[in-house]
């Protein structure tokens, strides 16, 4: 198959290297929350940028499928431009900003607000895929961790939490247990996000370009934020309703709109706040659709 | 709205690129920077560029320089990511730098020796004084020539090797790693540490090498020898069964030779560490090579304590392409985490005020 621009194939990898990203897919879904090493390519785009995603993006996505890109929960986000934009490019694939229509949709530190469907995967953009990486720097000692199921280190990191602030301090890139068996990490999504990744009807996919790791939850699998009977997870939210569409249960970002500490709270999904202001929902600071 | 204007957008992204290509021409009344320029007068920079990108190809590496506006890391990224798309005909057999068409040969082991000292184009015994008649453009005198020497010189190594003081090489059969199609994995075998070595930045490999001479980890090396010049490659076709010569590369290799006090086992004798690098560089390949020896600490028994001996360490660090993308990704929008830690900060400030009340009262 050739791409929109001339020299390269369609979703700029070759087959033979799509090929091994889809075998290494393979064996994270069939071992959810494990982190499959792979033979990471260098991309055209940085370290950081997403080359992880990107290269399990560009060994999902087909000529039919349909892509929407989003990086803090925005389409309109530059990174987010940037990446719809190589994939319009080398695949010529259709792409979305609406979260119902796309078939795939990559990631950066947001889960969508709607529900995904069966019908949909959720490409993770992660940078650093080990989840006790700050507790043990050395891989070769969090494998074996891994591989004996070891996590007092991160039970005892939460424990320490407690036992200093009183509440565990982590707000994003909270650890989860995947099926029970894999400490993993959601990659930095606010904590807020991580109950969407429980039984969630979608496939969810990692890719960690520099860190050369994939792993997967396959749909319908069981994702548990650690923490402590007599300490439950807390999902962190700040405590407003979206100024644009009033929003009281989706995650906000903070905008600062003058020098005298004015703020503004506005849904970070800016597709699902659109959706609702189409819907005639209108927040304290917007304006109705039809006035503009 | 200002919610509308922190965000970036399709027209942001294309006029920053215009204003980039624009600032890279420069001042358009000065002549623009042809890429045979910097291949041929710039070669220093093209050397750094194809090891760090990994990629053979001067002319290649000379565009990515003109087109990184010199910035070497961009340009041996932009490389990279070239090399990438690239498909693989064939592996090559071992070049031979025994059979090395020699522009210079040093050895700091010995005063003389067979095949003598050749320093070559070397900035060595240069006095560092800032050449005005650069910047007049005036032609080099003609530099004198002779005959180059028909018989290849011998290898310092083989040198001592012969009388047994030296470690031996090893044959080893089994096929090399490929850390550009193979993720590392620890333990690493040598052959992926020297591949990630050769391929690894300039700046990290002189400051680990430097920094093994200053204590950290010691190995008391010696420049056993030093070559530059060029080698054939050649490549054996499956339907052919013998090998063919594909072109010349021009290489800098680095045998140091390092003290060994012996142990248990083995009598005392000089261990080695190795570099090879494209181009010419002295620098990258003396580097490379303290830090390879400095890596086989453990293998010959040494206790593992400075960073250089870490392989794990090293290996982890030492891609400067990885390395400028994951700190520069900072500069990516993180504001969703951030609101967290906004919101989590605050929260803590609440119940720690709370507490300090109920104390007071």
């Amino acid at each position: 198959m050739t791409s929109e621009i001339g020299g390269y194939n369609f979703a700029y990898l070759d087959e033979q290297t799509k090929r091994m990203i889809r075998r290494a897919l393979l064996k994270a879904v069939a071992i959810p929350g494990h982190q499959v090493p792979f033979g990471s390519r260098e991309m055209p785009l940085p370290y950081g940028w997403g080359t992880g995603g990107i290269q399990v993006t560009a060994a999902v996505l087909g000529a039919d499928d349909v892509l929407k890109v989003i990086d803090q929960g925005a389409d309109d986000t530059t990174n987010a431009v940037s990446i719809r934009r190589f994939f319009a490019r080398t695949a010529g694939v259709a792409t979305t900003t609406r979260t119902a229509e796309a078939t795939v949709i990559q990631t950066r530190h947001r889960i969508p607000e709607q529900p995904l469907r069966e019908d949909q995967i959720l490409v993770y953009q992660v940078p650093m895929p080990e989840p006790m990486a700050k507790l043990e720097p050395s891989r070769a000692e969090t494998r074996r961790m891994h591989g004996l199921s070891d996590y007092g280190l991160m039970h005892v990191k939460l424990y320490e939490d407690i036992a200093r602030f009183g509440q565990i301090s982590i707000s994003y890139d909270y650890p989860v247990m995947v099926n029970g068996r894999y400490l993993m990490s959601p990659s930095p999504i606010p904590a807020f996000d991580n109950p969407k990744m429980h039984q969630m009807a979608a496939l969810q996919l990692f890719g960690a370009g520099r860190e050369k790791r994939i792993y997967a939850i396959p749909p319908y699998t069981d994702v548990r934020s650690l923490d402590f009977e007599d300490h439950p997870f807390r999902a962190i939210r700040a405590p407003h309703p979206c100024g644009l569409c009033g929003a009281e249960d989706s995650y906000l970002d903070e905008v600062v709109t003058d020098n005298a500490g004015g703020r503004l709270f506005v849904c970070s999904d800016t597709d699902h706040c659109a959706e609702r202001r189409a819907c005639g929902h209108v927040g304290d600071d917007g304006v109705a659709e039809a006035a503009e | 709205m200002a919610y509308v204007a922190v965000k970036g957008g399709e027209r942001a992204i294309d006029n920053a690129h215009a204003w980039l290509a624009e600032a890279r021409r420069g001042d358009p009344s000065v002549a623009e920077l042809e890429v045979d320029q910097i291949a041929g007068q710039l070669g220093r920079a093209v050397d750094r560029v194809m090891g760090e990108g990994s990629l053979f190809d001067r002319d290649l590496a000379a565009l990515a320089i003109k087109q990184a506006q010199g910035d070497l890391i961009e340009a041996a990224f932009l490389l990279r990511a070239y090399r990438t798309t690239l498909p693989r005909f064939a592996q090559s057999v071992p070049i031979d730098t025994a059979k090395m068409a020699i522009a210079r040969r040093i050895s700091a082991v010995f005063k003389d020796l067979p095949g003598g000292q050749i320093l070559g184009p070397t900035y060595d015994y240069t006095h560092r004084l800032i050449d005005f008649l650069l910047l007049a453009g005036a032609p080099p005198p003609p530099a004198p020539e002779m005959p180059p020497d028909e018989a290849f010189p011998p290898r310092v190594h083989d040198i001592l090797g012969d009388e047994g003081l030296m470690e031996a090489d090893r044959r080893d059969e089994t096929v090399p790693g490929d850390l550009t199609r193979e993720p590392l994995a620890f333990p690493a075998g040598r052959d992926v540490r020297l591949q990630a070595l050769a391929r690894g930045d300039e700046g990290f490999l002189l400051a680990l090498g430097y920094s093994t001479q200053r204590g950290y980890g010691g190995s008391h090396p010696f420049a056993g020898e030093i070559r530059q010049g060029g080698v054939s490659v050649e490549i054996v076709p499956a339907e052919l069964g013998f090998a063919i010569d594909i072109g010349d590369i021009e290489i800098t290799e680095c045998q140091m030779v390092n003290q060994f006090k012996g142990s248990k086992s083995t009598p005392p004798q000089f261990t080695r560490g190795y570099g090879l690098v494209f181009g010419v560089s002295d620098r990258r390949a003396m580097a490379m090579a303290l830090v390879d020896r400095s890596m086989r600490a453990e293998e010959l028994g040494e206790d593992v304590t400075a960073p250089a001996q870490d392989i794990e360490f090293v290996l982890s660090h030492a891609d400067n392409i990885e390395a400028t993308g994951f700190v520069e990704h900072l500069k990516l929008p993180h504001y969703v985490d951030f609101q967290s830690e906004l919101e989590n900060v605050r929260r803590m400030r609440r119940e720690t005020e709370l507490l300090t009340r109920d104390a007071a009262e």
